[in-house]
């Protein structure tokens, strides 16, 4: 079992995002840290592209602020993850756009993931059909490619969920990520249809901000994400954000351990 | 004889080019429309109701027009121009829009969105929703909405709704990227009508499809005019609808050379350029894998062109496969260039063509002196340029009172 499935044992999961140098970079480092000190259990780092095209005006806001020299090197990313992995162990996943793994170079990419400590990779524009040309590397190197599955994926969900590796990050609603305060009605539905074929956790985002939401998500499936509005947090708090991200992650991780959770 | 053509191996790809790289959100949408498509492409009914659209509403057959001013003035090749800015809407963009509408309806679907740069596309589909009773909603960069009044009134004339779209450098990728969000959000009810022949599978080999009647009457009407084939194909390229279209029928005949023109802006060794096949890597980006103007990191660069129709940091994934292949040629050509051209063909021939197709024209200028008087240009022009006719009088340094 890989790290970050690992990482669901026996409680609610709760998956924090920052973008990588939103502010800067040393600020990141910290974000990451205070987040996994809150209570995150897996820390989701966000890429940042020039065209985020599954991201709504939170995260896009954030990839224009952190691309405010757009040659800002890849490599400046794995540095930051080297000085997070001197200070804490929580599993990371990079949020990436398949452009920026593919001008790395597939192979080059996934071995620096290996070497500098991440864990996974979720890819918002390589579905199904495409994942191909990446997994032999991701397996290579021991990363897990975490699919998304959404409410309209239907039956597209059994072999979706079958090649799952760490999670499957269930999204919550039709559209793209941002603060929401309803999300789709038949998330139980599909979380069933999911554990029909696979033993892989199951973890709900897209939207989720508030603690009472965050309880019902991690209710619904196995944990529960939270992106937009931990960037909302380092816009508001810029350097400052840490302290404040830290706060709201115990604030999380309190209501998402307020669920009991069933003996397997 | 004829070779065949081999880039068509895989559903959606060219060569290692196409595919389908979009959120999940998406798949199921994209999937039914490439079903309900090769379902639409084999029954009479719908070629029926295409056609019908095409020659009662679009004005088709366009005219294949031999321009003997030019040829003469320039003394090489007879050049034949193929008059796409003639149809409805004065560009080919409509051919496209009426294909993928009618796929629209057979899908019990109600809204149609577009993206558009200048507004030619968001012009064509707005005007085609209205035929159709469909709502429409457009999305347009902010840049380009306060650069093209015009069209955007002319959109809500037509009864659309113009989001100007504020995210990211405010231009037509940006436009591309909210109508893919937003067609994510509603695909229940809404259908994508793409205006160029690229993003993910089945647009960029649908675009072609509609847009290859260019191409199919060119090859009947120089057949009957002059009882041979064209020695040259020319088509300027932006996504590169009208030039695949343009291309489409005589890419089984290698005999026949097929040039796209790109969008050179201000050269192709500056930063101020579109010219993608040339300057472009191989990347992912709007659901495709093809060909982008992009750094090192893979960030998508902003690009430039006077042109706002070919301002796009892409190229469709049909053109990156026959460039590979080297079954077409594409060449840059500048902002001076084509705004010389501009002034040129509507000297000599009496036709204000657009921006677009005068980079096309231009490659012609340069081309036709060089050949033999027995070899023959097809050029497309693929639209008219009364949208353009302040911008060049601006670009001269003439001011303009309405
Ligand atoms: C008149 C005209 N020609 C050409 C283009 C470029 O598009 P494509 O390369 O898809 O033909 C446009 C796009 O707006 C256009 O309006």
């Amino acid at each position: 079992m890989s790290k970050i499935s690992q990482s669901f044992k026996n409680h609610k999961n709760f998956i924090a995002f920052v973008t990588a140098n939103d502010p800067d970079m040393e600020t990141t480092v910290s974000n990451v840290v205070a987040l996994a000190e809150g209570g995150a259990d897996v820390v989701e780092i966000g890429i940042p592209f020039s065209d985020p095209v599954a991201d709504g005006p939170v995260i896009q806001a954030a990839d224009l602020r952190a691309l405010r020299d757009p040659d800002l090197p890849i490599e400046s990313i794995f540095a930051a993850v080297k000085e997070i992995r001197r200070q804490t162990a929580v599993p990371l996943v990079f949020l990436v756009y398949l452009n920026v793994v593919l001008q790395y170079g597939y192979e080059r990419f996934t071995a620096d993931c290996e070497k500098f400590g991440v864990d996974g990779l979720i890819i918002p524009d390589l579905p199904y059909e495409e994942r191909g040309e990446l997994a032999p590397f991701t397996d290579k190197h021991g990363l897990d490619l975490i699919p998304l599955i959404t409410v309209t994926s239907g039956e597209r969900i059994p072999m979706i969920a079958k090649k799952a590796t760490g999670f499957i990050y269930l999204v919550s609603s039709l559209g793209v990520t941002g603060t929401r305060e309803s999300f789709a009605s038949n998330l139980a539905e599909v979380v069933g249809q999911i554990k029909a074929v696979t033993d892989v956790p199951v973890a709900i985002g897209f939207g989720v901000h508030t603690a009472d939401q965050a309880q019902a998500m991690a209710d619904l499936a196995d944990g529960v994400i939270i992106g937009s509005a931990c960037v909302q947090i380092v816009a508001d708090n810029g350097q400052n954000a840490p302290a404040k991200l830290q706060e709201y992650a115990e604030e999380i991780r309190a209501a998402v351990d307020g669920v009991t959770v069933e003996e397997a | 004889m004829e070779t065949e053509y081999k880039t068509k191996k895989q559903a959606g790809r060219f060569l290692e080019y196409g595919g389908q790289y979009v959120p999940e959100t998406l798949m199921n949408e994209l999937n039914k429309m490439a079903d309900v498509y090769q379902e639409a492409k084999a029954d009479p009914d719908f070629q029926a109701e295409l056609a019908d659209l095409l020659a009662n509403y679009a004005n088709r057959p366009s005219l294949l027009y031999y321009a003997k001013n030019m040829t003469e003035d320039l003394g090489g090749a007879q050049i034949y121009f193929k008059r796409e800015d003639l149809n409805h809407t004065g560009a080919h963009k409509i051919n496209n829009v009426i294909g993928q509408a009618l796929l629209a309806k057979r899908m019990g679907k109600k809204r149609l969105i577009a993206e558009t740069g200048a507004g030619q596309h968001g012009v064509a589909t707005a005007t085609i929703a209205a035929l159709f009773g469909l709502e429409c909603e457009v999305f347009m960069g902010k840049e380009d909405t306060d650069r093209q009044r015009l069209n955007v009134y002319r959109m809500e004339l037509l009864g659309a709704k113009v989001h100007a779209v504020t995210s990211g450098s405010m231009v037509l990728k940006d436009a591309i990227n909210a109508a893919l969000q937003d067609f994510a959000a509603r695909p229940e009810d809404t259908f994508y009508v793409m205006g160029s022949a690229t993003g993910p599978h089945p647009y960029p080999e649908m675009v072609r499809d509609f847009q290859s009647v260019i191409s199919q009457e060119s090859k009947q009407q120089i057949q009957d005019q002059l009882g041979r084939l064209p020695d040259k194909v020319i088509a300027c390229v932006g996504g590169g609808s009208n030039a695949i279209g343009s291309f489409a029928h005589y890419i089984d005949h290698p005999e026949v050379d097929l040039i796209g023109v790109e969008a050179a802006g201000k050269g192709v060794d500056t930063d101020l350029t579109a010219a993608t096949i040339e300057k472009g890597r191989l990347g992912v980006f709007h659901g495709m894998k093809s060909l982008f103007l992009q750094n090192d990191s893979g960030q998508i660069n902003p690009v430039y062109s006077i042109s706002a129709g070919l301002d796009y940091p892409g190229v469709g994934p049909e053109h990156a496969a026959l460039a590979a292949e080297h079954r077409a040629q594409y060449v840059g050509i500048t902002d001076d260039e084509a705004v010389d051209a501009f002034e040129y063909i509507a000297k000599q021939e009496g036709i204000i063509a657009a921006i677009e197709s005068c980079h096309a024209v231009a490659y012609v200028q340069k081309l036709a002196p060089t050949l033999p008087k027995d070899q023959v240009i097809v050029c497309t022009l693929s639209g008219r340029g009364d949208k353009d006719v302040a911008a060049i009088a601006k670009y001269r340094g003439v001011e303009i009172h309405e």
